[in-house]
């Protein structure tokens, strides 16, 4: 039997955890980099990007989601837009609230959460044809593993070229920070050095089960 | 489930239901940004007061309490501490109630955006005597260094901004120049790499000096430079 491919999935595990490991937005995907390499010389930047993202992409996610039946297939990437530009005032709004300094540091990365494709992505890809439960629980996945993908990035980039965590002094005062990681060309570092590690462990996973179904074949 | 599974022939919607649906979207979207901005606005004041009082006594270290006044060309009037947002020159006072300098405000265009800056100014040697940024969007990393880099923060130990003495303009408009080549006390030594805020800074200060301080000479006799002591409150 042919699975129709708009049938929407079951709810489960899957749904949450697909966007931390299998489908990491940063790590698999490649998406968002703007924000992973713009925003991650501190952990705390990190942190707060990470969860403004995930706000926006599960808010959104569920709106997507409700107005699924609503929406006509010709309008549908405008109307995305507009839900998805609402959160990220309303989270803009937010950040200023809570603290004007966080604010500062993340400076035009909040608005360009907007253009972030992974919320679009979703929108399209998966809120638009799921429930609104599995849109809720899919889109906090994927906030859980673009966090932890920015934090992976934080908190290298901290410790080294800063030597700080989360503004806690870690080493003495003879340590020299390491300046270019906090620059630029420190976050391209930093993230082609995780995508390696990431790509090894995957390749490596593979092989492992490719040989075992060898063996089980040959015995 | 309902949806038919015939992928022939998809029947375009009407036009009207298209625009209803993206007007009704747009209509929920409006409600929800503007409660929220309704919602968070006293917050955000409050954090924008404690930012400007916080940056005011960055560029006037030994300023202990404020008094916000606005600066026209019709002169100078004290504003109550509610009224921050509307104040163009911040006067900063020590313990012992002593003018120590004034805080105004300046912008110029930078690499991004419009780079917001606040300068202490001294009375007294009639120096720029210090700059924080208020707001930028410039590039983290290069331009948003005026506000930390040291060596650029050295300009500001006593920029000259001195006036004419009939107070009508400033000698030496305040300049920026490239890295390692200042030469005099009006100039600003750049930061290498990120030439253009430097600038904009430099422009900031000069446009702000050569209209406000020519206009605070005039209305000078409106300006307290000593406050009654209410320093009872602090500890």
């Amino acid at each position: 039997m042919i699975k129709d491919p708009r049938a929407p999935e079951p709810l489960g595990w899957k749904t949450f955890s697909q966007g931390i490991w299998k489908e990491n937005p940063v790590f698999v995907m490649l998406l968002g980099l703007c924000p992973v390499l713009a925003v991650t010389n501190t952990a705390m930047n990190a942190l707060a990007m990470g969860l403004a993202t995930t706000f926006v992409l599960v808010c959104s996610g569920v709106l997507v989601s409700l107005l699924r039946k609503v929406i006509p297939k010709q309008v549908r990437i405008a109307s995305y837009i507009i839900i998805i530009a609402t959160f990220v005032t309303i989270t803009d709004y937010a950040i200023q609230a809570i603290s004007l300094d966080l604010y500062k540091a993340l400076g035009a990365f909040v608005q360009l959460i907007v253009v972030n494709c992974i919320i679009l992505g979703r929108a399209e890809a998966y809120a638009s044809k799921n429930t609104v439960v599995n849109a809720l629980v899919n889109a906090l996945g994927m906030g859980v593993g673009f966090t932890f993908a920015l934090l992976c990035l934080g908190v290298v980039r901290e410790v080294l070229g800063s030597g700080t965590l989360f503004e806690v002094t870690l080493f003495g005062p003879s340590f020299q920070p390491w300046a270019v990681f906090v620059l630029p060309p420190g976050g391209f570092f930093v993230l082609a050095m995780w995508l390696f590690l990431f790509s090894y462990v995957r390749k490596r996973r593979a092989r492992i089960q490719e040989l075992k179904k060898e063996v089980s074949h040959a015995a | 489930m309902t949806e038919e599974l015939n992928p022939s022939a998809p029947t375009l919607p009407k036009s009207r239901n298209l625009i209803i649906t993206l007007a009704g979207i747009a209509m929920i979207s409006g409600l929800l940004v503007v409660l929220t901005f309704q919602l968070t606005l006293p917050r955000i004041t409050q954090n924008r007061q404690d930012a400007l009082e916080r940056a005011v006594f960055t560029v006037l270290p030994f300023a202990e309490t404020r008094t916000n006044y606005l600066l026209t060309e019709a002169g100078l009037e004290e504003l109550p501490d509610a009224d921050f947002a509307k104040a163009n020159v911040f006067a900063g006072y020590d313990q012992t109630g002593t003018l120590t300098g004034l805080a105004m405000e300046a912008s110029a265009r930078g690499y991004q955006d419009v780079v917001k800056i606040l300068y202490g100014y001294a009375p007294d040697t009639e120096c720029v005597v210090g700059i924080t940024v208020l707001e930028s969007r410039e590039t983290p990393g290069l331009g948003d260094k005026v506000d930390s880099d040291p060596d650029f923060l050295d300009n500001f130990a006593c920029l000259d901004a001195k006036l004419t003495p009939d107070g009508s303009t400033v000698i030496n408009a305040i300049e920026t120049v490239k890295h390692g080549k200042k030469t005099n006390e009006w100039q600003i030594d750049a930061i290498s790499g990120a030439t253009i805020t430097s600038t904009a800074v430099g422009n900031a200060l000069s446009e702000s000096t050569q209209t406000m301080l020519p206009l605070l000479a005039k209305h000078r006799n409106s300006l307290k430079t000593h406050k009654e002591s209410e320093l009872s409150s602090k500890e």
